[in-house]
């Protein structure tokens, strides 16, 4: 910027506008890249950033206020066994053995979080490298990969995951359960980077990359991944709240997060088995999942109409 | 369409096959047959694990293992339980308490997905638009299982209060031993006045994604030139509505309720466990992982993977018959 300066004032002292300069073009679009574009277009969108506030606000309150919050999540007050919300300086109540609901809600929202963002991370990624392999080399790599998909597919994922949690109770930690939910929760994804990659990489841009002799690698990382990229991030953010919601289901059923390391599933579970003695046991970690997973549902529409303005929503 | 049909069906019966040694694979690493011995006091010897073992044909390599069970399953034999007892007739007999409860709440799911999604998308933008899309949007984000306690709680119960007398029960398939002394009449009603509060329950969850889906593909007919030109040669709009769009909105509905109809299985087991049902799901969690039932989990898998295979085929095949599209590609 300091040179540009410089250049205007010298040297005869008048402004002149430098050749380099960019010319004004006062009736012309700025140039946008897509994914600016699509941001754009998901500000415009009240109900997606609506949710997006909601969301991240939730996040922010389960991560910075247990620290100046009065209960910790596994401190036993004694005085205050079962109280309903708002007696005894507990707002949400507390459970049977007087621990606090909104100090063990903010670390159950913070376990889901890293539940989620863990399953999105790697079964984003192998889904992105098995749908893309399978969608770029095609002929019997595709049908190789896309038959091992099936396969796979014939067991309900929920149960696939009880069978192999039921058995490891040691790994049945938050990233324990989010990597049993990744290795079998990528196949949704490889399918859809696939059907994007197949249809792509007919393209002309592509054809004249190969043609100034592009690596394979190179049109994958370049020219592929990037035109899926709104696909696979509408995946993401949908895959991240069926994480929340399969390791609800999966602590409800006793195969979830274990112990003291609890989660919303894990408290929702316990509530449940009192649901008519201490609702708010119940009542305040399910609407906490509820919102969270509405909040996600409306981001990832948001994204997908931000990506594909003309596409329906499908949901 | 002859030959695509073959085709397909010969895939399905190598998924099928590949599957279940995927199955048997997994199940035989992970479960453990003689856990029950394990704990007791004092503990066994261990030429006692030794022979159990080799009873049980342990020892064998995998691949002869996986060959005597799958060809005992095709003979109808799943094996024994841990327990010495087949275990054909319970697994049989609980797919019979799961399928009620499954085949009612699919149905009552698909009729309130069509018609919440055509209607919505007829009324684009107008407040039964609004408020069907918050509904559903509810339900996807709800966990079942929350769902299911707020039906007892704010529906069954107030019901029964209201009516003075129990019309909705909260727990179980049946009244306990209603089997044995009922007469057919009886046995039905009260089979029907369990079966209601689960298929509420599974329906809900369901038809909720269905109705966006069929919304979506109705709008995407809607805009089309074919529903533009009946319209212009003059047919009435309901009609035009019903024979020209409804009828390829259903298309895209069918393959995705076929292909959902697998994860129901997913769903019922939870489903299942709040409303106390013995059926497959209970069967799995409870008979199987619970008590470390070899043949249990393998049996339940293997009936859960023919009835997803199966309607994988139905999909494929309903597709092709409703778009003669696909299968000329």
């Amino acid at each position: 910027m300091a040179t540009d300066v410089q250049q205007v004032t010298t040297p005869q002292g008048t402004p002149q506008t430098p050749t380099s300069a960019p010319i004004e073009r006062e009736f012309t679009v700025k140039s946008r890249s897509q994914t600016q574009q699509a941001l754009r277009r998901f500000m415009h969108n009240k109900l997606a950033m609506a949710a997006l506030f909601v969301y991240v606000a939730l996040l922010l309150i389960s991560f910075i206020y247990p620290h100046f919050y009065g209960w910790t999540y596994d401190h036993q007050d004694a005085a205050s066994l079962s109280s309903p919300p708002g007696t005894n300086g507990h707002p949400f109540g507390t459970d049977e053995i007087g621990q606090d609901l909104l100090a063990r809600m903010m670390l159950g929202i913070q376990r889901s979080t890293y539940i989620s963002v863990i399953f999105v991370l790697v079964a984003g990624s192998v889904g992105v490298l098995i749908g893309a392999i399978s969608g770029y080399f095609g002929k019997w790599v595709d049908n190789v990969l896309m038959r091992f998909v099936d396969i796979i597919l014939t067991v309900p994922i929920l149960v696939a995951i009880i069978v192999v949690a039921a058995n490891f109770p040691g790994a049945r930690s938050p990233i324990g359960i989010a990597l049993f939910i990744a290795i079998l929760g990528w196949m949704d994804l490889a399918r859809i980077v696939r059907s994007s990659f197949l249809s792509l990489r007919e393209r002309e841009y592509v054809e004249a990359a190969h043609a100034l002799g592009a690596s394979d690698k190179r049109i994958i990382l370049k020219h592929l991944i990037p035109n899926s990229l709104g696909q696979i991030i509408v995946w993401g953010t949908l895959g991240a709240a069926t994480a929340v919601i399969t390791e609800a289901a999966l602590s409800y059923l006793g195969y979830g997060v274990q112990g003291s390391q609890t989660s919303l599933g894990a408290l929702v579970a316990i509530g449940a088995q009192a649901a008519e003695t201490r609702p708010w046991l119940f009542y305040f970690p399910g609407i906490a999942i509820l919102i969270i997973v509405l909040s996600i549902n409306l981001i990832g529409d948001g994204v997908r109409d931000a990506f594909d303005p003309s596409a329906n929503r499908n949901r | 369409m002859l030959l695509y049909s073959i085709r397909r069906l010969l895939a399905s019966v190598l998924v099928l096959l590949a599957s279940s040694f995927l199955v048997f694979v997994l199940v035989a690493q992970t479960v453990d047959p003689l856990s029950i011995y394990r704990t007791r006091q004092p503990p066994p010897p261990p030429e006692f694990f030794e022979q159990k073992r080799e009873e049980l044909g342990l020892n064998d390599p995998i691949f002869v293992r996986y060959w005597h069970w799958l060809t005992g399953v095709l003979h109808g034999d799943f094996g024994n339980n841990i327990n010495g007892n087949p275990v054909r007739p319970d697994l049989f007999e609980r797919l019979g308490v799961t399928a009620r409860m499954v085949i009612a709440a699919m149905l009552l799911a698909i009729v309130l997905a069509v018609i919440v999604g055509v209607v919505t998308a007829v009324r684009k933008d107008k407040p039964v638009d609004y408020v069907a899309t918050i509904i559903s949007y509810i339900l996807i984000a709800l966990p079942v299982f929350w769902f299911a306690v707020l039906l007892k709680t704010f529906v069954a119960i107030k019901i029964n209060e209201w009516v003075g007398q129990t019309i909705l029960y909260t727990q179980g398939e049946e009244s306990p031993g209603i089997s044995l002394y009922g007469t057919t009449g009886e046995i039905f009603k009260d089979r029907l006045q369990h079966l209601v509060l689960p298929t509420i329950a599974l329906a809900g969850i369901t038809y909720a994604a269905w109705s966006r889906f069929q919304r979506a593909s109705m709008l995407d007919v809607m805009s089309s030139e074919y529903m533009r030109f009946a319209r212009a040669k003059g047919l009435p709009w309901r009609k035009v509505l019903v024979k020209h769009g409804l009828r390829n909105a259903l298309i895209p509905t069918t393959t995705v309720v076929a292909l959902g109809l697998g994860t129901i299985f997913g769903g019922a087991i939870i489903t299942e466990t709040v409303f106390n049902w013995n059926g497959m799901g209970r069967y799995l969690t409870q008979n199987g992982l619970g008590q470390n039932d070899l043949n249990v989990v393998l049996g339940w898998l293997i009936v859960s993977a023919f009835f997803i295979v199966l309607f994988n085929l139905i999909a494929d095949l309903l597709y092709a018959v409703l778009d003669p599209r696909i299968r000329l590609s």
